[in-house]
């Protein structure tokens, strides 16, 4: 691959104490691509977004972030960087409606301090319309009046509104219906095709195999290995998830080899 | 539906609003927002109006211009508690010290201007000196609640015995400060000429008028659709009819007559700290720190300066409060800051609508409560009723205006689907 990956992470190692919780992983995503990570409970994957989110920093390893060396000590320095993280359980403020909600913490102000809603809602309605978010009714109602498929479609949207490079989507459908499901996965794959590079971290694994360009599985802490969608199949993630790579013992994956090509 | 159609029709105020259906769209909306219990302050000034039409009939001296005028003056100092009340709320947080914290301002006032004490300084000094301590009082309480953790209750409970303490070890040796600095006690006492007051009307109307158009013009510019101009039209009307209204009435008055000065400082403060909560940023992130603390420090927004600015605001406003209420009664004695003030406060925050879970209220709603306490109280004092039926008549509006609340909340809950 010749073109730079926005987001490469090289040999990221930390621990809590005693507990290793990731070894010495690598991670990439490449714009316009969908990059799923999956993996079992304590495989590391929220300890892996925390790295990049910078909640935790990592023992050792390298971040780099479009080609250059990166120090991410915070969700400021993350989003400052284009790296927008949509958490599992929705950060919106329920008694706001979607326009402040969407421009949350970066509001539009003139030289009186004054908000100016006028621009920020054109702005909002834009930015909903180019993702084709088109079941909310009116973006000046509360986010508490949205459904769960709305609401998630309004945190992806707000990762849009400040021009990421990089969405990191913490189970998006995990309390989604079918319907509602499958508008935030429709919603994904127009995020990868805007060009930003989109993390999905997800359980179910017919999801990811609906959107995801490719898979990175990760088991007890390190990279098992990356697959590209078009070349596996289920069964081959699902064993790699739960029993490393087949021709290893179980258990003892730090020789796994890359197998995406 | 085109999606088209969906999103370039977004200039919706309220929650319910639904464009789509135009004709019955008022009707639809009033029956969505009861049905939804967002009632807004309908039943709080439907209340306000049986209140003052049952003392009419009870009390032969009540609905009279000089009563209208003496309710102003006694409500002013409580309503500029509840403002500051109406902030913290907002975070979902409370503040029990502001009784007492008007008295240290109370107290302070007195002492900054009380000739032959060796600092005696002109009125605004003084009171610049009492406002300023208390932010201060009410900052460092607020550091205690956003970098220690330790509950607002809890610190501010500490605040109230502490700062009657206070209040008490002074006042034991001095007795009674006679407030002998003209400024100072102008500020409950002084009446505008009739002419300065049909001024003031035209300036307050004029201010909103212009304010309003200035937001009709920003919206035309961003191409973002005017939802219901003629809600826009009436509301400016009734501004109008407020403000000269209120004029009309107090130049009525005759034992002081003309609009008084404490009411202009309510109007003042009202305006600004709508201002602060509703268009700035700042105020924004009050609102959001009360729904979703989470979401706010997520969102890059400095939680703790929030709660920090709050907690001042609110010592502040108390502060505000303490002198005018010392101005009414030109002294400060022991019981300054004291008795029902800082429950009277927060009730009028509570009844006027702001929630008591955070998130959700308006500054206006202090005025209003304030109004409604002030005027029962006035009401049965005029009618010969005792304390104690003032006080119970009180908690029963205030039962009642917490148990709309709840009550309304769960209907949203139920509406949000």
């Amino acid at each position: 691959m010749s073109e730079t990956p926005v987001l490469q992470l090289r040999g990221i190692s930390k621990s809590f104490g005693s507990v290793q919780a990731l070894t010495d992983v690598d991670f990439e995503v490449r714009h316009g691509e969908v990059m799923a990570l999956v993996g079992d409970n304590g495989a590391g994957k929220s300890t892996l977004v925390k790295c990049i989110a910078g909640t935790h920093s990592p023992d050792s390893g390298e971040i780099l972030f479009e080609g250059k060396v990166v120090h991410i000590h915070g969700p400021k320095d993350a989003s400052k960087l284009g790296i927008q993280i949509v958490y599992q359980d929705l950060a919106l403020a329920d008694n706001l409606d979607v326009v402040q909600n969407m421009f949350l913490g970066r509001e539009e102000r003139d030289w009186l301090w004054r908000l100016r809603e006028p621009v920020m809602e054109q702005r909002t309605g834009e930015t909903l319309s180019s993702l084709s978010v088109t079941t909310i009714r009116s973006i000046r109602q509360p986010v508490a009046s949205l459904s769960g498929g709305q609401r998630q479609s309004v945190a992806v949207a707000k990762a849009v509104l400040w021009n990421s490079k990089l969405v990191i989507l913490d189970e998006p459908t995990a309390a989604l219906g079918v319907a509602q499901t499958r508008q935030v996965l429709e919603l994904v794959k127009r995020l990868a095709e805007q060009g930003l590079g989109v993390v999905l971290i997800s359980h179910n694994l017919h999801d990811v195999f609906e959107v995801a360009t490719r898979i990175t599985v990760l088991r007890l802490g390190r990279d098992v290995g990356v697959y590209e969608r078009e070349r596996t199949n289920q069964q081959e993630v699902v064993q790699a998830i739960t029993a490393g790579i087949p021709t290893k013992v179980a258990g003892i994956p730090e020789t796994a080899p890359e197998l995406a090509t | 539906m085109s999606s088209d159609v969906d999103i370039a029709a977004p200039g919706i105020g309220l929650p319910e609003g639904d464009e789509a259906e135009a004709p019955p769209g008022v009707w639809r909306r009033a029956l969505d927002n009861l049905k939804t219990g967002n009632l807004g302050i309908l039943p709080i000034v439907l209340g306000l109006i049986l209140i003052i039409v049952f003392f009419s009939f009870k009390a032969t001296n009540f609905f009279t211009a000089d009563n209208f005028n003496n309710i102003i003056v006694q409500m002013a100092g409580l309503t500029m508690l509840a403002f500051g009340v109406v902030f913290v709320l907002l975070l979902g947080e409370i503040d029990l010290s502001i009784g007492y914290l008007s008295g240290i301002a109370a107290l302070a006032v007195a002492e900054f201007q009380l000739p032959g004490s060796g600092h005696a300084y002109p009125g605004v000094v003084a009171i610049a000196i009492a406002v300023g301590l208390c932010a201060l009082i009410g900052s460092a309480q607020g550091s205690v609640v956003a970098y220690v953790g330790v509950p607002s209750f809890v610190v501010t409970l500490a605040g109230l015995l502490i700062w009657q303490g206070v209040i008490l070890q002074v006042l034991e040796v001095k007795g009674v400060i006679v407030i002998q600095d003209n400024l100072i006690n102008d500020l409950a006492n002084y009446y505008f000429s009739p002419h300065a007051g049909w001024l003031i009307a035209g300036i307050v109307t004029g201010l909103y008028l212009l304010g309003t158009l200035g937001g009709v013009i920003g919206k035309r510019r961003a191409r973002v659709k005017i939802q219901r101009p003629l809600l826009i039209v009436a509301k400016v009307v009734g501004v109008a009819v407020a403000c000269f209204g209120t004029v009309a009435i107090s130049n009525h008055a005759k034992v002081p007559s003309g609009l008084p000065l404490a009411g202009v400082l309510v109007v003042i403060f009202l305006i600004a700290l709508t201002y602060l909560a509703k268009r700035t940023p700042f105020g924004r992130h009050v609102y959001a720190v009360g729904g979703n603390a989470e979401a706010a420090r997520r969102a890059g927004i400095n939680v703790a300066r929030i709660r920090i600015i709050v907690f001042m605001i609110s010592g502040a406003m108390a502060g505000v409060g303490g002198v005018i209420l010392a101005a009414r009664l030109n002294s400060v004695d022991l019981n300054v800051g004291g008795g029902t003030l800082l429950l009277d406060a927060i009730s009028a925050a509570v009844i006027g609508g702001t929630s008591l879970f955070g998130g959700r209220g308006e500054v206006r709603s202090a005025l209003i409560g304030a109004l409604v306490i002030a005027t029962v109280s006035n009401g049965l004092d005029t009618a010969g009723y005792k304390t104690g039926t003032i006080y119970i008549v009180t908690g029963l509006i205030l039962l009642f205006a917490v148990t709309l609340d709840t009550v309304a909340r769960r209907l949203q809950v139920r509406s949000g689907r």
